[in-house]
């Protein structure tokens, strides 16, 4: 393996990480929204503040952390996506600021009024919806080479079909994910219509993600032949990712071992992640960009590897102890005690 | 939206952010230091008071680390929409403590998550505390790596520059570099000194608004004692910062110093305003200017008069060095009478227009940890990169950023309003008069 594949691995691999946990985030907040525009708050609202009050600060991390790695490992990308993300990259910042900001807010300054938690719900489903855009930009037909750099064509980007396809399955990847985590978390809790509500959730949302992301696939075919190409040649994998699927639908609506269900789903998602990426190999921006011609040296990709192998020596146990106190601890998790300060 | 523009909006959006995130970074790398002293302290001394003081101190900092958290998310991700050309310079040689810097910020954000809910859960209290040790750790490292980049842009090392491509790329040279250690340390001590400030603010204000309890002068006496600690290592950090500057980064001494003409013996000048190029009404002190720059009352010290008039960094800087000095200076003497007085039993620091100082204390040293920064940045000039890569030549060519400039302001002033009513909520609906009867608290002293 290069370097080059080392470095865009490890930054993959915690872009899949947080996947997982900031979908589990934005959907609860759209579900805890939606249950109270319904007059059901009182089913979600506790499941949802247990799970998330201790994480939540952990979730955007995930996501600085590649940002800050992409630039370390491919410097190029700050020239090429830093100019070009400047309204959406911005937008999304702004979205992240009010919503982790609003969460404190409410949570430890008990600032409770339905406004926020609608703008919180929604909120958590135009983060994915501009975050993933630059995945539409990576495909390349958005952005031209100018004089001075390069220009990022917003109607062209806003009336392809691609973006839009793009938008709806970031949408219900996040609300399916959500929905199977928090009906395995509520089954912990032993918290029955909780976990009925969220098993439907789970069901519902189940088909639309499947139908768009085999949508894209087809999509891809005439937006960008090449990548569609090494998107075949990687079938099996997609196939594997489809039967994962398949297995925690089947446990979800029998009833069965919600949190195998869960672990079938991280499976789903890392498969069909990963087959997503190395097919988009060697391309970082199509066709400007790979990772190749914007690798950093080899003394800088050597350091940050090492620092990264000992950053993970000290998060791994770090994040594991988190996990025991209160995703595995049967009385936090059950609502028998808080220990707040 | 001509590239001057572009450049223009662009340093004021990035000072915009800075300046707004460096008051809840500041607290953010401060504050988990004092709660630990705090429960400490509160442990050692079987003094219940000193425990809920960690433990209401706690449930503030939360707030103020959510908005350290997504303005430092927004100001990493501005270094790249904002400054791609310097990013993709920098990237190649200092991306290593950027990187590190995340996992510093991952170990804090694990444990704080951790130490916030388990107040309660240990029989051994020891326990809980040594969970706070990784968030005071993660707080502080997270600064050092942060500050150590920004100490590369002043004394950029570690790489050659030939043709303009770099070669022999070392990491840890960079890092190394020689503005750090003076950097470093003066970002970590004045942000404990920042923070111990700010707390005794707050119960200097408590004991002003009627409540003569204990608990606050307990807390006030505790805080103006670390303040006052952390003010002396700050002034002995600033000699060194001085000596720094001398040897590598003449002109922003000369600047910040209005020191034109290179001299043995230079005096140093403090106050003062800038009247066509003449300085008038400052206050000179003989040979200070020598002293602080190299030990020694007769030594040379560079003026600006050598440096071409295009590299010379804006000279208004020396009106925030004055700000940031004299503030300093006066913590320093506040602290001391206090702990003096409160040793010999003094009255007047007990007198309200005492109390009114040192309430006015929290809010003055924000002003000067935000004019130390501007002093830092804007003494850097016309350089991103010094000797390296020019301002105007790092930023963006993206249009839009007047655009992006409003709503982040708009944003900024959501946070802060919103931050400011949700903390001043919290503690007023629940005082430590009720919150002590609560939780029943009864071993503790009635004595500082």
């Amino acid at each position: 393996m290069t370097l080059e594949l080392i470095g865009i691995s490890v930054l993959w691999l915690f872009l899949f990480g947080y996947l997982i946990v900031a979908s589990i985030d934005f959907g609860a907040g759209f579900f805890n929204a939606y249950s109270i525009f319904r007059g059901k708050q009182h089913i979600l609202n506790k499941i949802i503040k247990r799970y998330l009050s201790p994480v939540w600060e952990v979730t955007n991390v995930f996501l600085v952390f590649f940002f800050v790695g992409i630039v370390g490992f491919f410097p190029k990308t700050a020239y090429y996506f830093g100019t070009t993300l400047l309204i959406p990259g911005s937008i999304a910042i702004i979205l992240l600021a009010i919503r982790g900001s609003y969460y404190a807010f409410a949570t430890y300054g008990e600032l409770k009024q339905k406004r926020f938690a609608f703008l919180y719900g929604m909120s958590g489903l135009f983060i994915p919806a501009s975050l993933s855009i630059v995945l539409t930009i990576s495909e390349g037909g958005f952005v031209t080479m100018e004089d001075t750099g390069p220009v990022l064509h917003y109607w062209t980007l806003f009336t392809s079909p691609l973006t839009w396809s793009i938008v709806v399955l970031s949408l219900t990847a996040v609300l399916y994910i959500s929905a199977v985590f928090l009906t395995w978390y509520a089954y912990k809790a032993k918290d029955k219509p909780a976990t009925e509500l969220m098993r439907k959730y789970a069901l519902i949302w189940a088909a639309p993600l499947i139908i768009t992301a085999a949508g894209i696939i087809v999509e891809m075919r005439y937006h960008n032949p090449e990548h569609f190409e090494r998107l075949i040649d990687l079938w099996w994998l997609f196939g594997l990712s489809f039967l994962l699927f398949a297995g925690t639908v089947y446990l979800i609506s029998k009833r069965k071992r919600y949190g195998l269900a869960f672990g079938l789903l991280s499976g789903q998602f890392f498969l069909a992640f990963f087959a997503y990426g190395m097919s988009h190999l060697p391309y970082l921006l199509y066709p400007f960009l790979t990772i190749y011609d914007s690798f950093t040296n080899e003394a800088m990709a050597i350091a940050l590897i090492i620092a990264f192998i000992a950053g993970l020596g000290l998060l791994i146990p770090s994040l594991f102890l988190l996990l025991k106190l209160f995703l595995f601890n049967k009385d936090y998790v059950e609502g028998k005690r808080n220990d707040f300060a | 939206m001509g590239n001057e523009e572009s450049v223009f909006f662009s340093r004021v959006l990035t000072e915009l952010t800075l300046s707004f995130h460096i008051i809840y970074a500041t607290i953010g790398v401060g504050i988990p230091l004092m709660i630990m002293i705090a429960q400490w302290v509160g442990i050692k001394k079987q003094d219940e008071h000193y425990i809920l003081l960690a433990r209401r101190w706690a449930r503030g900092f939360v707030i103020t680390v959510a908005i350290g958290v997504v303005t430092g998310t927004a100001i990493g991700l501005q270094l790249s929409l904002l400054w791609p050309n310097f990013m993709e310079l920098a990237g190649q040689v200092i991306a290593l403590p950027l990187f590190m810097e995340t996992f510093a910020f991952f170990f804090e954000a694990i444990f704080l998550g951790i130490y916030l809910y388990t107040w309660d859960r240990f029989e051994n209290q020891k326990k809980h505390l040594l969970l706070l040790i990784p968030v005071a750790i993660g707080a502080s490292f997270s600064a050092i790596f942060i500050t150590i980049v920004n100490a590369f842009m002043n004394a950029p090392q570690g790489f050659d520059l030939v043709n303009g491509e770099l070669i022999n790329i070392n990491p840890i040279l960079a890092m190394l570099n020689p503005a750090m250690p003076t950097k470093v340390s003066h970002v970590l001590v004045t942000a404990y000194m920042t923070s111990a400030f700010v707390l005794a603010s707050i119960a200097a204000y408590r004991l002003l608004k009627g409540s003569d309890h204990v608990y606050h002068k307990k807390a006030l006496f505790l805080t103006m004692k670390l303040g006052l600690i952390f003010s002396i290592a700050t002034a002995v950090i600033g000699d060194f910062s001085g000596k720094y500057l001398a040897e590598y980064q003449p002109e922003k001494l000369a600047a910040a110093e209005w020191h034109f003409e290179t001299e043995e013996g230079a005096p140093l000048i403090l106050y003062g305003v800038l009247d066509n190029g003449e300085v008038k009404y400052a206050i000179k002190i003989p040979y200070a200017l020598s002293i602080l720059a190299h030990s020694k009352p007769n030594a040379e010290v560079i003026g600006l008069e050598e440096f071409p008039a295009d590299e010379i960094p804006p000279l208004y800087i020396h009106y925030l060095f004055d700000i940031m000095v004299t503030i300093g200076m006066w913590l320093t003497l506040l602290s001391f009478v206090y702990w003096i007085g409160t040793m010999r039993n003094w009255s007047f620091i007990q007198s309200k227009w005492y109390r009114w100082l040192i309430v006015l204390g929290g809010p003055l040293a924000i002003i000067a940890i935000e004019a130390g920064w501007w002093l830092a940045e804007v003494g850097r000039q016309p350089w991103v990169l010094r000797g390296i890569m020019k301002t105007q030549d790092a930023a963006t060519t993206s249009g839009h950023v007047d655009t992006m400039l409003v709503l982040f302001a708009g944003l900024y002033l959501a946070l802060g309003i919103g931050s400011i009513i949700v903390l001043t909520r919290m503690f007023r609906k629940n005082t430590v008069e009720q919150e002590l009867i609560d939780r029943e608290i009864e071993k503790a002293g009635d004595k500082l």
